[in-house]
């Protein structure tokens, strides 16, 4: 069966096509990469299938419910880290993750064990009643991994979730993640930019550019189809060397207006 | 009901937690009561209309509520940038039990950071005529309050950043302090503004303080619980709205 299914999907903003007419499955329990240069469209389709952006055309099924119209069942059936942080600074790491455990309904019994469990596996503990502005970046990381991890969803969506993690935490992360992967069958759809990882821990990898899939299949395919010797080399063969930029936002001025604001350091 | 709980328990945690906000908040309110309340007090009495004090302290706390208010609701606009607003968002329960927890969270806080004000007017000279209606001023605080976070809300939940912050200050939330008989009584005011102030929410809500506390109307009791109620009632639904078809 397939949990994910897109078929013509599409999303414009103000006339900029960022995701462009793609059609794509994932079958219950794999691991699956969504891989592309920076604004490819990657994060723009992991919100539309996570209900935060409505598509502008095109179909999508989600654990069997569509995310445009049935929004709460599929917000049941995923967990999520998202690329950028998500996290309340103001707040624990031990509250950010009582506040994740208390909306998806995990029951408190169940919550205490899984946040002490999660926060030790993160290396976390000891800091577990420090407020998050206080951590470093992947620190925040780590915490986020162990909040999507608290539920368990039948489908976890990770948009870049080792970016600004050191070797240890990013492998003894896949190697959890693989584990929860066979022994609960949950499917794994991710980003990232390191392609080794690609191509060690996913069983099939989509590749996109300038919003369209151009390329679909088990890293050995996608060698295979460009001659190359590594998945680097397949994706640099399809996706060419121009640099890419992302477009900025207003999150500097932002900051700086916040700290003028509330008279606060963060 | 959890969710609403802990989208409460949220706000009281990041307001006890923001020491120099609460204290940052008090300075504007003190200042209007102090050098207002001072100042224009020999005026006030010399045209005939008694302690100015008595008479600006409800206003005041009235201001503190509709500022603390706002603030709140527009706090969702900083939840959208520093991303928090999308792990509520994705979690799989109603955005209409998010709106009410964030509301009641908003609502609450501008209740207490008017209870403040309340007090210290008291050291500053001020007397309420009867301390056994206090039940009922906090009643009065909380649906005020209740109103202006929705609007807040409703309003934060249309904008992308905060460029728009200086335009929901001046041409919104001064308007509606300063045109609505919190600093000057109504009664005597020229018809213009007089007529204003009967669409200002904030109206309503000074003058159910004014009664409760210092006894004097320009409406009556029941046509402020009214008006309030019902416009509580229509910004919770217009602010419910706007939140569930936030994209991020």
């Amino acid at each position: 069966m397939n949990i994910i299914q897109a078929k013509n999907l599409t999303k414009r903003f103000n006339g900029f096509t960022a995701v462009d007419n793609i059609s794509f499955e994932v079958a219950e329990g794999e691991i699956f990469a969504f891989l592309g240069p920076n604004g490819a469209g990657k994060s723009t389709t992991i919100k539309m299938l996570t209900t935060l952006l409505a598509p502008s055309s095109g179909e999508m099924l989600l654990n069997g419910h569509n995310p445009a119209k049935n929004a709460n069942e599929v917000r049941r059936s995923f967990g999520i880290v998202f690329q950028d942080p998500s996290l309340d600074d103001e707040l624990t790491a031990r509250e950010n993750m009582e506040f994740h455990g208390v909306l998806y309904g995990v029951p408190k019994r169940e919550r205490t064990e899984k946040i002490a469990t999660l926060l030790k596996f993160v290396d976390l503990a000891d800091r577990q009643n420090d407020l998050v502005k206080k951590f470093s970046g992947g620190m925040k990381r780590r915490l986020e991994i162990a909040r999507g991890l608290l539920h368990h969803p039948k489908i976890l969506f990770l948009d870049e979730p080792t970016l600004g993690l050191d070797p240890q935490t990013r492998n003894s992360m896949w190697a959890y993640l693989q584990e929860m992967n066979k022994n609960e069958g949950i499917t794994i759809f991710f980003t990232t930019h390191y392609m080794e990882e690609a191509e060690r821990i996913a069983g099939r990898i989509a590749i996109i550019d300038h919003g369209k899939i151009i390329a679909i299949g088990t890293a050995a395919e996608l060698k295979d189809r460009t001659k190359a010797d590594t998945l680097e080399g397949a994706f640099l063969a399809l996706t060419g060397k121009a640099i890419r930029e992302e477009a900025g936002n207003a999150m500097d001025h932002l900051r700086m207006m916040r700290r003028s604001w509330t008279g606060k350091r963060n | 009901m959890k969710t609403i709980y802990i989208l409460w328990l949220r706000q009281i945690k990041r307001y006890l937690r923001s020491k120099s906000r609460i204290i940052g908040s008090l300075g504007q309110p003190l200042l209007f009561l102090l050098a207002l309340g001072y100042g224009l007090g020999p005026v006030f009495k010399q045209a005939g209309q008694g302690n100015y004090l008595q008479f600006l302290a409800p206003g005041i706390i009235g201001m503190s509520i509709i500022f603390t208010a706002i603030f709140s609701g527009i706090e969702i606009i900083w939840d959208r940038q520093f991303g928090f607003l999308k792990e509520t968002l994705v979690a799989p329960v109603s955005r209409l039990n998010i709106m009410i927890g964030r509301t009641l969270g908003g609502a609450t806080v501008a209740t207490f950071q008017g209870l403040i004000v309340f007090f210290i007017a008291t050291f500053a000279g001020f007397h309420p005529v009867n301390w056994a209606l206090l039940p009922l001023i906090i009643v009065v605080m909380l649906l005020v309050a209740l109103l202006f976070t929705a609007l807040g809300t409703a309003i934060a939940s249309r904008l992308d950043d905060m460029q728009g912050f200086q335009l929901i200050m001046n041409f919104l939330v001064m308007p509606l302090f300063f045109l609505s008989g919190a600093l000057f009584p109504l009664s005597d005011a020229p018809g213009a503004i007089a007529t204003i102030a009967k669409f200002d929410p904030l109206s309503y809500g000074v003058d159910a303080l004014r009664i409760l506390m210092i006894n004097v109307a320009h409406f009556n009791l029941a046509t402020d619980f009214a008006v309030l109620a019902v416009v509580t009632f229509l910004f919770l639904a217009v602010g419910s709205y706007f939140f569930s078809k936030i994209e991020i």
